[in-house]
Formats: structure tokens, sequence, C-alpha cells
């Protein structure tokens, strides 16, 4: 303990980017030892893809102080343009390049969503916000559902509600196909993509928080009069927060779009956005590196469970109570306080 | 660091928790694998070890009702198969994962899976986590035999076959039946529009419907968010004057379109498919709203041969229920592996991808008679070859109509 | 004629709609938290009453009261264990997890001890359907029912809430914890009794929606629990009348959209509506507005 005593202060921010880095390096070792089971490795990707997730929502509801239950809609969009992309293109492009450029498209579309969606929702606060968010997340989910979307030689097809409606030449093959989604997307996601989107994802994230911008955006969540007051833009800094967060989850979505060969809207529910909640809440509002640990935990929880069978959601949602009450409770705060303290006392 | 020390005990805690959980791995699984499984290492040994046949579906969140049947009637058809002596000498072991109807969650069972030694896979339950994790056995070139995915994409690839009848299939068989039988020339059709296997007959319902003269006068949706009231469905069908309801969904919605088409005093021919397979069994369900209804399926708790009664006997005394069209496509599906791996003389310490290749042969040769069907046959497409068959209910039971 | 039988189904829903939400707003207006398992708690008195009445021989009213018995030590129990430890935590959002977590563990809960099968439940009203128009219209004795429940339950949490003594409490607790505290009000005790409250109507809100809609699921409560909170949203959350109004108009959007619009895009047309009237009125429609003081 009297290592304590004499810690580096250093900057937190590269927190975030040695926890990265460390685990980066543990699944890297682990697997060159033939350490890695076929449950870890599967869960590689898809953890990214929440820590990705988790990142952006940290920047609305711990950076700009806004609570969004519709993040999963952004994932969606994200998750649709991208694979409807990499559909149409297929084997005409490098695989390599067209996973990059579906990857920049599911992030611009979900920033455009982003936007669209900001303006009217960012001018409402506290749980009304939240409702909406919600609200705009449920309606994507909706008409993902019903969108049906082909390609034939006289270009691409658009229909609601009816793949009959697309009127398509024999020729033609369904890309979206209503509530079954698409399915057979490339599996070009890996990890090492994984990780170095979640470092992409850091960095603008931690260097948009500590430039001038991000300092505004704070101002505005501290307290949004006074910061009206010597003159920022509100409207303009929240919206900016808002739309980046967008892009950067239409992104964790076209990462998850080509891990799996089957995509469907139903995923992207409220319950996927409040769990995403769940990781930022519990990695403490606004810490980037808790969000990431959180994640990792949370994330592999319930797939560590599996040797629990009929019980594993159950203990699930156990954990979840305790976690969080153990966490953020002032009782167990002040508990844990004293228990550091006799331990120092007897070192 | 106050913030990170207390993380970090969370961390240990959990930490903690895990291992205790990881520690009991073993012993659960060989538990979920039926008492019969501790036999299967004694008595299998000798003849060459333990078959690890793996399952995954739906036992927890919405679609539970379904995971669930076919981890039973998976189980059972594993118990009596070990206690009559296993495959080719060797006792199966059987490990069931849950995938809680989602495709990320199905592909992480499967891995767990994989972990554990899995041989062969019976499953998914459902069609969109099938079709994940459909990607994920091709790559490794592991047998699949799915017992109810039922979209055109789970077989797909030539290691994976399916018990249960295509949406596709289902959705023209439909249509020649109410075309051919001449039952109505007015139809209206309620379906799920959030539900890949609603939608996806309803789709080549509506394709051939022309084909047989049938006119849709009214398709309306519902989705798994809104799917307590039917009044404006139910309305619109009988506003626009059909004399049949085609219901391309699952019971539980089924049972509550009946009550309330009751209620409104609407009385047309109502014909389902497979997924009404089971409305029957809801508990206290009153079945004199069921009268009359039509439906396709493959499997009656009512039909008179040997094979259907003694496994719903063995399943009321197992589970305490009737089992329902998906309990007896997953007990199916394990005889299928049975039948199929004794033709081809398949033991336990052959690689995955032999099994699977044998297998895959083996298949395309079988005649399967079960509970879901006799003298079934595979195409190398992976579709079996049978036809649904159309029930009528009547005075509460099943009665089989031409 | 089609359109009047469709605005009947719309109250109809909406009825069910406006009594779940009613408990939500109770808890919300007091304890300012979203209580994500209401809807659940709502599931646990389904299933009460359908175990009392079908297993245990009890003729509907009795089993209503039992139920309401059960979910309202059920609200305390959750109050006490999963939500007071974290009432002054640093970050609101917290509770608003433990909430979520006490939704799944009784779902799981109740996936374990009842199974995942479908259950038929009985309806416990027996008030015959009053037809109308030569039995063109008809309304059912559900609908007569939970409409009058609503308008009693509103009626007499609003006359508690301003009448009686704990009903002033609570108003103090709502409007300032501290302040409310240094008067000598048990803050705990206060909130303990709205959960009690709000939970018991959940039990009430869980026979209603079940006799409505006779399909009993571990998840039974998870979606109409959102859609009365949308409910209560809509009308001005933590306002009393404004979340049965609230349920009202959202099960007559519900049904209208789908009748006249698209019945696939029924939810989203729901969702639409309720956005464009917070954008015109940001706190709904009987909100208070939030002063804000500089």
């Amino acid at each position: 303990m009297g290592k304590a005593k004499t810690k580096v202060k250093f900057n937190k921010n590269y927190l975030s980017y040695i926890i990265v880095f460390i685990v980066f390096v543990v699944v890297e070792v682990m697997s060159a030892a033939g350490l890695m089971t076929n449950q870890i490795n599967g869960l590689l990707i898809p953890a990214c893809v929440y820590i990705i997730a988790a990142l952006s929502l940290n920047l609305v509801v711990g950076i700009s102080g806004e609570l969004s239950l519709g993040h999963a809609g952004f994932m969606c969009v994200g998750a649709f343009t991208s694979a409807t992309f990499s559909k149409i293109v297929g084997d005409s492009m490098n695989s390599g390049l067209r996973f990059v450029i579906a990857l920049i498209i599911g992030a611009l579309v979900a920033a455009i969503f982003g936007i669209l969606i900001g303006i009217p929702v960012l001018r409402l606060r506290g749980d009304y916000l939240a409702i909406v968010t919600l609200a705009f997340g449920e309606i994507i989910k909706n008409i993902m559902n019903i969108i049906y979307l082909g390609v034939d030689s006289k270009g691409i097809h658009l229909a609601l509600t009816d793949p009959a409606k697309l009127q398509m030449e024999p020729d033609g093959k369904l890309i979206i196909n209503g509530a079954q989604g698409i399915s057979g997307t490339p599996k070009n996601s890996t990890f090492i993509i994984g990780i170095l989107l979640i470092l992409l994802t850091l960095f603008i994230i931690l260097n948009l928080v500590h430039s001038r911008t991000g300092r505004a955006i704070m101002a505005i969540r501290d307290n949004r009069i006074a910061a009206e007051s010597i003159g920022l833009d509100v409207t303009k800094y929240k919206l900016l927060a808002f739309s980046v967060s967008a892009a950067l989850a239409g992104l964790a979505g076209a990462l998850y779009a080509h891990n799996l060969t089957s995509l469907v809207a139903k995923k992207f529910d409220y319950n996927t956005s409040i769990l995403i909640l769940v990781f930022v809440v519990l990695g403490g509002i606004g810490n980037m590196w808790g969000a990431i640990i959180a994640t990792l935990l949370l994330y592999m929880l319930p797939e560590l469970l599996r040797g629990l069978n009929d019980y594993r959601m159950l203990i699930y949602a156990i954990l979840l109570i305790g976690i969080m009450l153990f966490s953020s409770a002032p009782a167990a705060i002040t508990l844990r306080e004293r228990v550091k303290m006799i331990f120092r006392k007897e070192a | 660091m106050k913030k990170f020390l207390s993380f970090m005990l969370v961390v240990a805690m959990m930490a903690a928790t895990l291992t205790a959980c990881g520690g009991s791995d073993n012993t659960k699984t060989t538990e979920a694998a039926g008492e019969t499984a501790a036999a299967g290492e004694t008595t299998g040994s000798a003849e060459g070890g333990v078959f690890k046949i793996g399952g995954i579906g739906p036992v927890t969140g919405a679609a539970a009702i379904y995971g669930q049947a076919v981890k039973n009637g998976a189980e059972l058809a594993v118990k009596e198969i070990n206690e009559a002596g296993g495959i080719n000498g060797a006792q199966i072991e059987f490990n069931f994962q849950d995938d809680q109807h989602d495709a990320e969650t199905s592909v992480n069972a499967y891995n767990t899976l994989k972990d554990w030694g899995m041989q062969m896979l019976m499953g998914t339950v459902t069609s969109t986590p099938c079709v994940a994790v459909a990607a994920e056995t091709a790559a490794d070139n592991m047998f699949q035999l799915t017992p109810s995915g039922s979209s055109a994409d789970c077989v797909a690839n030539p290691n994976a076959f399916r018990v249960c009848f295509s949406d596709p299939n289902q959705g023209v068989v439909a249509a020649q039946y109410i075309g051919g039988h001449q039952l109505a020339s007015k139809v209206a059709v309620i379906y799920d529009s959030s539900d890949a296997y609603s939608s996806g007959i309803y789709q080549n319902f509506a394709a051939e419907a022309g084909n047989q003269g049938i006119e849709i006068v009214s398709a309306e949706a519902f989705t798994a968010d809104s799917n307590k009231d039917f009044s404006v469905q139910l309305q619109k069908a009988k506003d626009s004057g059909a004399e049949l309801v085609f219901l391309p969904i699952y019971y539980t919605e089924a049972s509550l379109i009946l009550s309330q088409a009751d209620s409104m005093g609407f009385d047309p021919l109502f014909y389902g498919c497979d997924g009404l397979d089971g409305i029957l069994n809801v508990e206290n369900f009153d079945t004199s709203l069921a009268e009359g209804v039509l439906l396709q399926t493959p499997f009656t708790t009512e039909a008179e041969d040997d094979l259907t009664k003694n496994f719903v006997a063995n399943f009321e005394a197992a589970y305490g229920e009737k089992p329902n069209q998906f309990a007896a496509d997953a007990y199916d599906a394990i005889y299928i592996i049975k039948t199929v791996a004794e033709a081809k003389g398949i033991t336990p310490d052959m690689s995955v991808s032999d099994i699977c290749e044998a297998m895959k042969v083996g298949m395309t040769e079988a005649s399967f008679t079960g509970t879901t069907g006799s003298d079934i046959s595979w195409g190398e497409d992976g579709e079996p070859n049978k036809d649904p068959l159309v029930v009528e209910i009547v005075d509460g039971v099943y009665k089989l109509v031409d | 004629m089609s359109f009047i039988s469709y605005l009947i189904s719309g109250i109809s829903l909406g009825s069910v709609y406006a009594i779940i939400a009613l408990g939500y707003t109770m808890v919300y207006g007091i304890a300012k938290m979203l209580n994500f398992a209401h809807g659940d708690v709502i599931m646990v008195g389904g299933y009460v009453t359908f175990i009392a009445v079908r297993s245990m021989g009890f003729s509907p009213l009795p089993a209503v009261v039992l139920s309401m018995a059960v979910c309202l030590v059920l609200g305390i129990v959750i109050e006490a264990v999963a939500y007071r430890p974290l009432r002054n935590a640093g970050s609101p959002l917290a509770v608003l997890i433990t909430a979520i977590g006490v939704s799944y563990l009784l779902q799981n809960i109740a996936l374990l001890a009842f199974g995942a099968d479908t259950k038929s439940f009985t309806s416990v009203i027996s008030i015959p359907k009053l037809k109308l128009a030569d039995g063109q219209l008809t309304i059912t004795g559900e609908t007569m029912v939970t409409i009058a429940a609503g308008v009693i339950i509103t009626l007499g949490l609003v006359a508690f809430i301003n009448k009686t003594k704990t009903g002033q409490a609570m108003r103090a607790v709502s409007e300032d914890k501290g302040a409310a505290q240094l008067m000598g009000i048990n803050v705990n005790r206060t909130i303990s009794i709205t959960f009690a409250i709000g939970s018991a109507l959940a039990a009430i809100a869980g026979v209603l929606l079940c006799s409505a809609y006779p399909s009993l699921t571990p998840y039974t409560g998870a979606m109409p629990g959102i859609k009365a909170f949308v409910a209560a949203v809509f009308g001005g959350i933590g306002s009393i009348p404004g979340a049965f109004i609230g349920g009202i108009v959202l099960g007559i959007i519900e049904i209208l959209g789908k009748a006249y619009i698209s019945s696939e895009m029924a939810d989203a047309i729901c969702f639409a509506v309720l956005i464009v009237v917070l954008l015109v009125k940001p706190t709904g429609l009987f909100g208070k507005n939030i002063q804000e003081k500089v």
C-alpha cells in the first residue's frame, strides 16, 4: 500500500488507450499461446461493437448530459446501410476496400440521421428527451422491418410492406427482405479492425472533449443558461455531440453487420439501447475507460454464466442489481472507504 | 484513483462469482444431458466414447416457448436412445444452450458448444439465429440439422438440413390447398410484419394466391410491439367480405384473434400454418373458439401410430404437458441423427468434418419415419421431402382432412 | 359506422394503457424515477390472479384482492432493496439501471416458476357486453369496467394526494425531499407508501389487461409497460389526470393509425404522434412547465 503514496500522476486520457492496448496484447498473447477458447474468440468482435457503442453513447449521456434511449436506432441505420452497400457491390470490389467504404457509409448515414433527429429532439429536456429518443429508435426499427430493397439490371428498387411492389426484373435479387432483414452479409469484421475502430472512436471523442468545443458542450451540460449568456450556441454544440455520437454508433452497427450473416431490425430495439446505457452507467457516466471495462465485463457476463443453464439470466439480473448497488449506493461507497481505511492502517 | 480502486473491487467480486460459476460448469452440463450422460461415460467408453450433440435455441426471452419445447423433445429422445444402447453402441451426451432468439447470442452459444466438444449440431430453433449459425457451421464443416428453422436461408449450405417445412413451402401449400379445395375465393390475411417466419409465409402465399384463383381482399399486419388488439385487422377482414382468414402466425396471437373475432361476431373459416399448432394446449384456453380452424401441421398428438403415441405418453410423463410440433421436430431430429449415423457407421472418434461428410451423404440416402412424417427423404438442398398435413379442429381435437 | 367502432376499440385499448400509466405516473411524480419494472409487476399481478382463480379456487374478487396484496408487498420490497439505497447516488441513472435489473429479475423468476407457455386468462369480469346500433357496435364488459376503474382511481388518487395528510406529505416529498425531511416528514415511509399504492394499482392493471387481452406469459407486461410510459409522458408525466387521458388518447391513435394509415406502421405512427405532441408542448398535455432559475 506504500506504493499508492508515490504514484505518478498521469493524464487520465491515456488510461483509455492503455486499457485497449492491454486488452489487445492479452488477447494476442493468449491466442498465440493457444489459450483462447472458441467462446472467448467469438466474443471479441461483438465486445468491440458494444465498446464503440458505449463510448459513443457516453458522449451524449456523459459529456453532453442528455439521456438517450434510442442509441440502437443509429446502430440499426449504420448496420443496414453498410450491409446493403456490401451486398450490392458484392465481389466486384476488393473486400478490404469494400469494407472500409461500408464502414464510412454506415457512419455517414447514421450521422445524417443523428442531425435530422437531433434537431427536434434536442429542444426537449430530461425524461421527455429520453422518451423521444426511445420513440425515434422504435420508429427506425418499425420502418426497417417493412422495407424491401432489391437490385436488378435497371437499378435499385425500394418498396414498403410488400416485396411484390418492387416489380423487379427476373434477374433481380432481394437485398433487404423486410422482417427477415439482410442475410449473407460478407464476414469482414476482425478483431484487429474492431480494436482500430475503438482507438479511432476514443481519439475522436477524447479530442472533442478536450477541445474548445468539448468545453463548450460541458459548460452547456453544467449550466445551460450561464453558457447561453456568454454567447454559446446551445443548439449547435448539442447537435454536434449528438451527431458525432450517432456516426460512431453507425460505425458500431456496420462492424456488427459484417460479423454475422443475418441482420434483422428486431435486434436494435429499446432493449439494446438500454443495454448500452447500462454499460455507460456502470462504467461511470462520462468516464471513457470505465465504459470500456464495464462493457467488457457486462458483455462477457451472461456468456460466462452459461454453466448455470436455466438460471443464467436470473443470476445475471441479480448480479446487475448487486453490482449497481455496490458501485453506486452511497452506503456501499462509505463501507468501501472504511474497508480501505482498515487496510491502510494495517499497511 | 478512488474510483479506480472501487471499480477494481467490483471486478474482483465479479471475477470471484464467475470462477465459482465456471467451476460448476462441468457438473451442470452433464445434468443438462440427463442422468444418462454419466452412465454414457462408463458404458460408452468401452465402445469408443460418446457422441456430443449440441442444441441451440431460446429458453429465455419472448420466444422461450419454442426453445423449451425443442430442448425437452430432444432430451427425451436422447434419454430413450441412451437407454436403448446409444448410437452404434456409443452413448449421446446432449448440451442445449440458450440464444434468446438473437443471432449474436446464438453464435456465442455455438462457440461455447464447440469448446465443449460438440460433434453435431441440432439447431437452431428459430430462423434468424439459424442463418447466422449456419454460416459458422459451414465454415467449420459441422453437420447441422435444424428442427424448426424454417426460412429459406437456414439450409442454404450443403452441411445443413432441416426437419420442418420451409416458409416458402408452407405459403405455397396453403394457397394450393385453399384454391384446390375451393375453400374460399376471397381471403384476408393477418400476419406479423416484424417476424421473419410470418412475413416469409405471407409473401409466398401472396405470390401463389393469384395462380390459385384466390383474391387477397385484405392483408393487415401487426408487430411484436402491438400484438394485443386485433380489432382493426378483423374489422377490415370482415368489411372486405373475406370468407377465409389466413393466419400465418404463432398460436399466442392466434388465440387472441379467435377470441376477439368471436366477440365481434365475425365467423369466417380460419386457416393457419404450423405455428398454430399448440393452440389447443394453451392452459385454460376455451377450445370451442378454435372449433373448425384448419391448420397445416406435420404432427398431431392425436395420431394413432405407435411412434406418436409413445412419444406423447413419454413426453407427458416427463414434462407434464402435451408436446407441440417443436418438441416433435426436435425428437425426430435426434432420431434422424441416430438413423443416419447408424446407416453410415459413424463413430464418436471420427473428426467433426468426417462426421459431417458422412452425415451429408447419409441424409440424402435416408428414408425416415418419425412423429412428424413417414418416409421422409432429403435432397442435397437440405429440404425434407414431406407434405404438410391439413387438420381441422373438431370437438377440441385435430381431425385429419384430405 | 366503422369509424365509431374503431373509436370504441381505441378507447378499449387506451383504457388499459391508461390504468397502467396511472401507476407509472404516481411513482414518477413522487419518487422522480422511471420504474421500468412497473410492467413486470403487472405481469406478476396477472399470474397471481390466474393461479388464485385456477389452482386455488378463489372467486374473482378475492383473487384480485390477493393479487393486490402480493404486488403491494412486492412493491415495498423492491423499493427498499433495489431503489432506496441508490436514492442519493451520484447519478440519477443508477436507479434506472437497478429498475431494469428488477425487470429482468421478475421476468426470469416468472419464467422459472410458471414456464414460458402462454396461459389463457379467464376474464374476471362477468358484465355482459353492450350492443348498440343493431349489434353493429359492441362495447365489452371489460372496457366498461376498465374505464370506470380508471376514472375512480384517477379521482381517488387526486383526492388522496390533495386531501389526506399522507398525500400532502407525498406532494412535499415530490417538491423537495430535503425540505420535506426538515418539516418532519418521513421521506422513506412516504416513498414506500407511494410504491405500495403504485404496485397495488399495477395488480389491478394486470388483471384488467389480462381480462381484456387474455394471454399471459412472463413477458406480458413488458411492452404494455413501455406503452404506458409513453402514455404517461404524453399526458405530462407526474400528472394523474394526464396519465389517464394520455392512455386513452394513445389507444385511439394506435387503432386509428392502424385502420386508416397502415397496420404495418402502427408503432411508428404512435411514436411519431408522441414526438409531434412533445415538440408542440414539451412537457406533455398536462405537464407542469419547468421553471428555470438562474
